[in-house]
């Protein structure tokens, strides 16, 4: 069976700013990040759907250690989005200085952008990243 | 299903980077555990050990083939396991079971790392491949940022203000350093104050230095024999009564449960149900404390307390020697530290230990019947639990 959205092609859509995911035929729940089938009911019978991006901050942390390779980034703030399709997906959060970021910013609403992680050599390749900013 | 028993055990001290090799650690707890049970390396009949990072730590794969030759357990199989920080809970599991189907009379199982070997950057960059690594690695995720994620969306569903979720937080570390000072084979021997967790250098909001385990270097093997060969071996059988396991996906996957892991809660209710056991029955509990809200998450998601809860546990002293139950009196993967394909075999070396009444008297639970271990993978990725009783 092919895999109806690989991650390259995931990644190449959010290059143009333009966040897929699929929408299940037998549930209509939304899954993203892509995989196989449907998150909820397993289905198979997905279609490649356009997201709106936006969504509202579920969580969020400032980190001040990287992985190798990744020293200079320090320090930046990851979120985690609830979606307004339903879904949660992994970002980091720009336009606020990171070691300003405190609990009053769950619950905001964001937009999404995106940058691209160009890789080390452990991961097999360019990935294009969420990137959201607060809506207001 | 037959029942299996622990009739040995060894482990080296779990340190800072050193130089030995991941064989060689390995070989030491194994020739330990292998001499505590009154048998020869030639009656080890199969090999289960969790090795999840050589290739990255000394440029060593297939660590299982050669820990066979080296301690002369000639051309017997050998499996290795890769659950993260779960792998030698995973190897303990699979060997338990395959000692309760008849397959085999006496294995070996354990695991051996050396994280610390790889250095702070190496070791925050593999250890992130435990993570989802096209659509949650590019983000910048690290282990230390997962629980920060975490803890804020405990505080936040819990309805606890910050700042008094990371007192509860360094409550847990202050425990488990506690603890640590005792065990000669702990990683970190050094006292904290709430205020020194508090004033620690910040890792990832709200995690700092104090609520993080170490990479540490080391390995733990284990003895599994048949009850029949284990009567004859030993007047002191710890039966494993209870193993469960379970999985999940990346980070983001698991939006339903989070802050709880549903791979914790379906594991252990596995493991419990095997048992016949509730949470009210285990005395003592060595469950994985990668950050000190791993901590009051696993306490919680193990049955133990109320959810929103453990922090004031811990605070109250209900999780310490003395308390409802004991948690971690080895000093945990806090102060003990974190081999990480080792950790599932040190936490059930600590619980035999404990329910043989053999450890440190300023640590020891006194007349502990029923331990249980708690070992977590990834970001929920893989959870084991492992639930022992003393036979005697």
């Amino acid at each position: 069976m092919d895999y109806k959205l690989t991650f390259k092609e995931y990644s190449q859509a959010l290059k143009e700013n333009r966040l897929l995911g699929l929408k299940c035929r037998q549930c209509t729940t939304i899954t993203v990040p892509p995989r196989m089938v449907c998150r909820k009911c397993s289905s198979p019978e997905l279609e490649i759907v356009g997201l709106s991006g936006q969504g509202t901050i579920e969580t969020f942390t400032t980190a001040f250690v990287a992985a190798e390779g990744r020293e200079d980034e320090v320090p930046y703030t990851i979120v985690m989005v609830a979606l307004d399709e339903g879904p949660w997906l992994m970002g980091n959060l720009i336009g606020i200085e990171p070691e300003k970021v405190g609990m009053e910013i769950m619950g905001r609403r964001v937009k999404l952008g995106h940058q691209v992680f160009t890789g080390d050599k452990y991961s097999a390749g360019e990935a294009a990243r969420p990137i959201f900013s607060l809506e207001d | 299903m037959r029942k299996v028993a622990v009739v040995g055990v060894g482990q080296t001290k779990f340190s800072s980077a050193q130089e030995k090799t991941g064989v060689e650690l390995f070989a030491e707890a194994a020739m330990d555990a292998i001499n505590e049970s009154n048998l020869k390396p030639g009656d080890v009949q199969a090999l289960f050990v969790g090795n999840v990072l050589g290739d990255f730590s000394e440029g060593q794969g297939m660590v299982q083939a050669f820990i066979t030759d080296n301690i002369g357990a000639f051309n017997i199989p050998a499996n290795k396991y890769d659950g993260a920080c779960a792998s030698a809970s995973m190897a303990l599991r699979d060997a338990f079971m395959l000692v309760a189907s008849g397959y085999y009379d006496i294995v070996l199982a354990g695991g051996t790392e050396r994280a610390a070997t790889m250095g702070t950057p190496l070791a925050t960059r593999t250890f992130a491949m435990f993570s989802d690594s096209r659509y949650e690695y590019p983000c910048g995720i690290t282990f230390p940022a997962v629980f920060a994620l975490l803890a804020h969306l405990y505080a936040r569903k819990y309805g606890l203000p910050l700042e008094g979720l990371k007192e509860q937080m360094a409550a847990v570390s202050v425990q488990s350093y506690r603890h640590g000072m005792f065990n000669p084979k702990a990683h970190l021997h050094k006292e904290v104050t709430v205020d020194d967790v508090l004033s620690s250098f910040m890792v990832s909001t709200p995690i700092q230095l104090h609520d993080c385990c170490p990479f540490s270097d080391g390995a733990a093997a284990v003895i599994l024999a048949s009850e029949e060969r284990a009567n004859r071996l030993t007047d002191r059988p710890v039966y494993i009564v209870g193993a469960g396991q379970a999985s999940s996906g990346p980070l983001s996957s698991q939006q339903d449960y989070l802050p709880r892991f549903r791979a914790r809660e379906v594991s252990a209710k596995q493991a419990y149900d095997m048992a016949g056991l509730a949470p009210s029955d285990i005395d003592i509990c060595e469950l994985h404390d990668c950050f000190s809200i791993a901590s009051l998450i696993a306490a919680e998601g193990l049955g133990f307390f109320d959810f929103g809860t453990s922090g004031q546990a811990w605070q109250k002293g209900q999780a310490d020697i003395g308390g409802r139950l004991a948690v971690n009196p080895s000093g945990g993967l806090k102060s003990k530290g974190h081999p990480i394909g080792a950790t599932g075999g040190g936490q059930v070396y600590e619980i035999v230990r404990q329910l043989r009444g053999e450890v440190e008297p300023e640590r020891q639970v006194d007349g502990a019947r029923i331990g249980m271990t708690d070992t977590l993978g990834g970001d929920g990725g893989t959870i084991c639990n492992i639930i022992l009783k003393r036979g005697w």
